[in-house]
């Protein structure tokens, strides 16, 4: 078998490849239903209701679907200039940290400059998190991967060790938790009494400038280049050490928001459950998006509404909801298959 | 002061050691494998997970504890296959598709596990394999205890790594393998299938991983747990840079790394928790990361690793 | 290269088409496409016992893919491969090997880590045997370098041998599996002219064992020493057939070049200042030859300086500085009249060099990149193209379709991806890229590699224009022919030392090939 290129399909056939790809997963995972003894109908019909079928169900999909939009804007913008940055987690909790250490009190500050401050000093950490393993990926040959993975499980016990230290709250009752952040510096919610916060439309911001930083600017061009040949970027003149450091700065900081946004706009405090794999589900986001910060909106709907709709489904149908990891896994490997597909043909001779 | 240096002559540190070891040393030559024959296998995580599950689950469903370590091994050669399938014929990017390996080997082995176990709040127990003293070895001071009464899977993983070692540099098999990852246009032009040699070597890969993560639920200890692989096919990943894509250095650094751990969870109680007990849970990762610094610069990868090859291509 | 293969045909009466019995291998109508390009096209031919047969053509004719289908790493679209009176199955090099075919190719086919035994013992054993056998193999190989003048250290490690080393353990891989039919993908483009020498009395040697060898090149005066037979390759037809005593080297190159070429007639140069000068410059090894030793180099405005030498003697390291990609580790870098302090290929853009890369898929181009992309990939951040960080993309365009049509580039688009495009369009976009900013100092390494030679044609009209404007060319080719017709000056590196210059026409081929062969010149 062989792979031969062809010409780029134009767009209404491109988005037909991740229809086909969670086809392709719908058809893979309802053998698992059966396995459950559920009729894979009435159980996607379930996850479909469970995610969007009441006004509440929608709600909680987009509440959801934040954390994932910056993580997958992180993962998209980072696999772009292949800087494999496996480690949105860590740099999620890093966010996360931060958003206690100054949303707590210690910064009197009225609301609209006490946010900003939060914000800006969650991506500097994130982003500096980041840069360690880029440094080390430039300088030393270490690959990324490995390192960003490690941090995962470093960062997960530093704060660990923060919340059952310096950040314990002294009325928590010996939970691992911090204080709650300050009033202001909780992003409001967008309607009263529901959960949804302005984090999410703060994610919607993020995809537009990540969107025009990748196809209208100098930088985005070149994380682009060093992405698909870092050696003719090189030649070329583009510094690439310099882009992937640009690079991991950018991606960083923007999975540091989704911490952010978690505590300041949702839980209010820093636990150790803060994100059930927000970093890691980032990448099958960003991956069914074809790695298009516009995509990752809908993407990371679309992967929020399987989780969503599969706890609702869980609980009247039976089956556990791990389906729903296991959709987004498959998710993940179909989708990377169809994009093959889409640009290049297999001849058999 | 002297407490800290007395640990390392007792038996019992040993012992643990080698118990940490086995499994990294499974799932180590695993990984080498993949990787001497050109691929990264990022699917070492998950993988390891439904290896720890499939072993454990066969021995609770009323199999034997062999038959419980080859269905494991038969469950990482599935995924392998799943890997390879997508990453040597059709040349995938090795990243994403190890990372969806993982993802889907770990969600799927937790969706079986609920769906088999619905109501259980702790996991059963099954009676694992118990330590084999091999007669007159066993008796050594320290040295005995610590390689010559272990588990049998122990004493499997010791002679995997014989065997790896063995295959790779000794056999016309072995030769394949090498020159598979360093320039596959060189196994064609033999008249050997370079996808069938890569494909081959990531399932007999897998399969070790599996087996590894099978260790630690029916040897090490005797249940399933959640998140219970945490990170050790990502540390096993370092080990293999560390060793040099060799056998016999990759036990080495396996053995160090788990002499290391087993360290430091006894230091840890000698601090009496005046140093909080995250320090020393992180030091692994920061160890491992540490190894990967110091060698990478010198390291020799295997030439062709991460390069999809197709037929024809000079 | 007679002795034997007169014997043979003495026994068929001097026909070489009827008789069955010499006969060992027979293609019979192959054809071959890529998309829309046709590399072979119907093209048959028969192979006698104890025969040297040249296959003749120019970079891209389709001697190499015709040579791949026949080992079976392409499959044929029509055709098929007899040996021995029996059908090749298509698409398998196993069947190949044991049907006693082997192939030389061009890029080695070496594991660099492994010993030369093992290079040559793998895939010979049964795959399950539990040992490899290494002391029948030494014996073997042994014998073997022995009888054909191979000489080689089974032990030794393929990543220290040479270049000459490395293609007599490939000789010696087919030999090993009995190959009755031997094919030579190019093998001199990367041997001195010694080393060339040596290679033709193995040759010797192997036919008179009774072996058939199938030599591919496009090189013609090797094809008159080393052949009994040529075939001569153009754009993938098979368009003449000569017996090497038969023939002369003005008919088989009107046959390969298919019309009278024209040398590009090129006027006297009026040498301008120099522009780029290089004082004892040394670096270290790259691109998988030798390092720069102290070499210094001027490249004066309106002068083509050609370089010849064979490959991996350090022609990757000058390009590699010139191009900016590589830093010296001591002597000086001038342009113009001032002395570069840092080094980069920002830097070198900046300075006025224009690069055409050797290899244009991998470095020159980013293929899943559109045409547009890459036309400004050099000059993204000028004032033409971006403002404030943010890219013209409708100056981009614009300067992509002014390229597409000054330099007639055939593609779909613009927005087209460059990996679609044939290697002339290709190189025709790099050309327009590099000359479009009036460079001062160019910088072709290999511009004609694998191209049509019309494209060829092509690259050389404008390095000609760009002299003509008063450009300083440093021009890097294996192909002498190309340094001969198109310098002014030629210097000639070898292990990363160069030449005194010497002026168009004033060393001969042969003393040029001494040069290369890296005996120091008399008196220096």
């Amino acid at each position: 078998m062989r792979l031969e290129p062809k010409p780029t399909p134009p767009l209404g056939v491109t988005l037909l490849f991740p229809v086909a790809a969670i086809a392709a997963t719908l058809v893979i995972t309802s053998l698992l239903v059966l396995a459950a003894g559920a009729s894979p109908f009435s159980v996607f019909y379930l996850v479909a209701r469970g995610a969007a079928g009441t006004q509440f169900a929608a709600l909680e999909t987009l509440t959801r679907a934040t954390p994932l939009i910056f993580t997958g804007l992180a993962v998209a913008v980072a696999f772009r200039a292949k800087l494999w940055n496996i480690g949105a987690e860590a740099q999620l909790y890093i966010g996360g940290v931060v958003t206690i250490v100054l949303g707590t009190g210690a910064l009197p500050l009225p609301s609209f400059l006490l946010i900003p401050v939060i914000m800006l000093a969650a991506m500097a950490a994130g982003a500096l998190l980041l840069l360690g393993p880029a440094v080390l990926k430039t300088r030393f040959g270490v690959d990324e991967v490995v390192t960003t993975l490690l941090l995962n499980f470093i960062v997960l016990l530093f704060v660990s060790m923060l919340l059952e230290g310096p950040l314990k709250d002294p009325m928590g009752l010996g939970w691992p938790q911090s204080q709650r952040v300050v009033a202001e510096a909780q992003l409001p919610r967008i309607i009263q009494g529901k959960r949804l916060h302005y984090g999410f439309v703060i994610a919607l911001c993020a995809a537009a400038i990540v969107w025009v930083i990748m196809k209208k600017t100098v930088l985005g061009y070149e994380m682009r280049a060093v992405g698909h040949n870092a050696e003719a970027a090189s030649f070329a003149g583009i510094p690439v050490n310099r882009v992937l450091m640009k690079t991991a700065l950018l991606s960083g900081g923007l999975a540091a928001l989704a911490g952010f946004s978690e505590v300041s706009g949702l839980k209010g405090n820093l636990t150790l459950d803060l994100s059930p794999g927000y970093g890691y589900s980032g990448i099958v986001v960003a991956m069914l998006a074809m790695l298009n910060p516009l995509g990752v909106v809908a993407s990371a709907i679309f992967v929020a509404g399987i989780f969503v709709g599969a706890d609702a489904m869980s609980r009247t149908a039976g089956v556990p909801s791990y389906i729903a990891d296991v959709m987004v896994a498959t998710a993940l490997l179909t989708m990377v298959t169809a994009i093959l597909m889409s640009r290049y043909r297999m001849r058999w001779r | 002061m002297e407490q800290a240096l007395e640990i390392l002559f007792t038996a019992s540190f040993w012992v643990a050691a080698i118990r940490i070891a086995s499994p990294l040393i499974f799932a180590t030559m695993g990984e080498l494998i993949c990787e001497r024959a050109g691929v990264l296998n990022l699917g070492i995580e998950g993988i390891m997970t439904a290896g720890a599950f499939a072993g454990w689950f066969t021995v609770y469903a009323g199999g034997d504890l062999w038959t419980g370590v080859l269905v494991a091994a038969l469950a990482g050669a599935m995924f392998g296959l799943l890997h390879a399938t997508l990453t040597v014929p059709l040349g995938l990017s090795q990243h994403v598709v190890g990372i969806g390996v993982t993802l889907l080997a770990s969600s799927l082995t937790y969706f079986i596990y609920r769906l088999a176990l619905p109501e259980v709040t702790s996991p059963p127990k099954i009676a694992p394999f118990e330590a084999l003293a091999i007669p007159g070895l066993s008796s050594i001071p320290i040295i005995g205890p610590a390689l010559f009464n272990q588990t049998p899977l122990t004493y499997l993983a010791f002679a995997t790594v014989a065997i790896v070692a063995w295959v790779l540099y000794r056999t016309p098999l072995g030769l394949a393998i090498r020159a598979a990852g360093e320039n596959p246009a060189a196994v064609e032009a033999q008249g050997i299938s370079v996808t069938g040699i890569r494909m081959g070597a990531v399932m007999v890969g897998s399969a070790l991983m599996a087996v590894g993560g099978a260790f630690l639920t029916m040897s090490a200890f005797n249940s399933f747990f959640f998140q219970m692989i945490n990170g050790r096919g990502w540390i096993c990943i370092a080990l293999v840079v560390f060793g040099s894509w060799r056998p016999g250095k990759a036990l080495l650094g396996a053995i160090l790394f788990a002499a290391f751990d087993a360290y430091q969870v006894r230091l840890q109680q000698l601090s009496g928790g005046v140093v909080p007990y995250q320090v020393f849970l992180m030091m692994p990762y920061v160890l491992s990361i540490l190894a990967l610094v110091l060698v990478a610069r010198r390291a020799t990868y295997p030439k062709a690793l991460m390069i999809p090859y197709q037929k024809g291509e000079r | 290269m007679r002795g034997s293969a007169d014997v043979e045909e003495k026994n068929q009466n001097g026909r070489y088409d009827g008789a069955e019995d010499g006969i060992v291998l027979r293609l019979t109508g192959i054809t071959k496409r890529f998309g829309p390009l046709v590399a072979n096209d119907a093209i048959s031919f028969d192979l006698k016992r104890g025969e040297v047969v040249a296959l003749l053509g120019e970079n891209g004719a389709g001697k190499t893919t015709l040579m791949n289908i026949l080992f079976g790493h392409y499959v044929a679209d029509e055709g098929s491969v007899e040996a021995f009176g029996k059908a090749l199955p298509p698409g398998d090099p196993r069947a190949a090997l044991d049907a006693g075919i082997g192939m030389v190719h061009q890029h080695f086919t070496l594991a660099e880590n492994m010993t030369v035994l093992e290079n040559i013992a793998l895939g010979t054993q049964a795959m399950w045997r539990a040992r490899l056998d290494r002391g029948a193999a030494a014996r073997r190989i042994r014998k073997l370098s022995g009888d054909f003048g191979l000489a080689i250290d089974p032990g030794a490690v393929v990543a220290a041998l040479s270049v000459g080393e490395r293609q007599r353990v490939e000789i010696l891989k087919a030999l090993y599996r009995d190959a009755r039919i031997l094919i030579l993908d190019e093998p001199t483009a990367v041997l001195t002219p010694a080393e060339t020498e040596a290679l033709f009395r193995t040759l010797k040697l192997l036919v008179a064992q009774g072996l058939s060898i199938i030599f591919i090149s496009h090189k013609l005066h090797e094809v008159m020493a080393a052949s009994d037979r040529v075939l001569v390759l153009r754009a993938g037809h098979l368009v003449g057939e000569r017996r090497t005593a038969e023939t002369s080297r003005s008919e088989l190159a009107a046959l390969m070049v298919g019309q009278e070429i024209a040398p590009a007639t090129v006027a006297p140069a009026k040498a301008g200042p120099p522009l780029l000068e290089l004082a004892n410059v040394s670096t270290r090894a790259g691109g998988g030859g030798a390092a720069l030793d102290e070499v210094s180099l001027t490249l004066r405005g309106g002068e083509i300086t050609g370089l010849a030498g064979v490959s991996g003697n350090g022609q990757a390291a000058l390009a590699a500085l010139i191009a900016g990609t590589m830093q010296p580790l001591g002597g000086d870098i001038a342009i113009g009249s001032a002395t570069v302090k840092e080094w980069s290929p920002r830097r070198a853009l900046a300075s006025g060099i224009a690069r055409i890369p050797e290899d244009r898929h991998a470095v020159g181009t980013i293929g899943d990149m559109s045409v547009t992309e890459n036309v400004i990939s050099e000059r993204y951040r000028s004032a033409r193209f971006s403002r404030l960080g943010f890219l013209d993309w409708r100056a981009a365009r614009g300067f992509a379709e002014e390229i597409i049509a000054d330099y007639d580039v055939k593609c779909p688009s613009p927005e087209a991806r460059i990996r679609l495009l044939s290697g002339g369009n290709m190189q025709k976009l790099i050309l327009g890229r590099a000359l479009d900013p009036e460079p001062s100092v160019i910088l072709a390494n290999q511009p004609t590699r694998g191209l049509d030679v019309g494209a060829v044609s092509y690259v050389h009209k404008k390095l000609l224009e760009a002299r003509a404007r008063g450009a300083a060319i440093l021009l890097i080719s294996e192909d002498l022919e190309e340094i001969l017709a198109l310098s002014d000056r030629i210097l000639v590196m070898s292990k990363g030392r160069l030449s005194t210059p010497s002026a168009r026409g004033e060393r001969t081929v042969r003393e040029l090939g001494e040069l290369m062969a890296g005996h120091a010149e008399a008196g220096a």
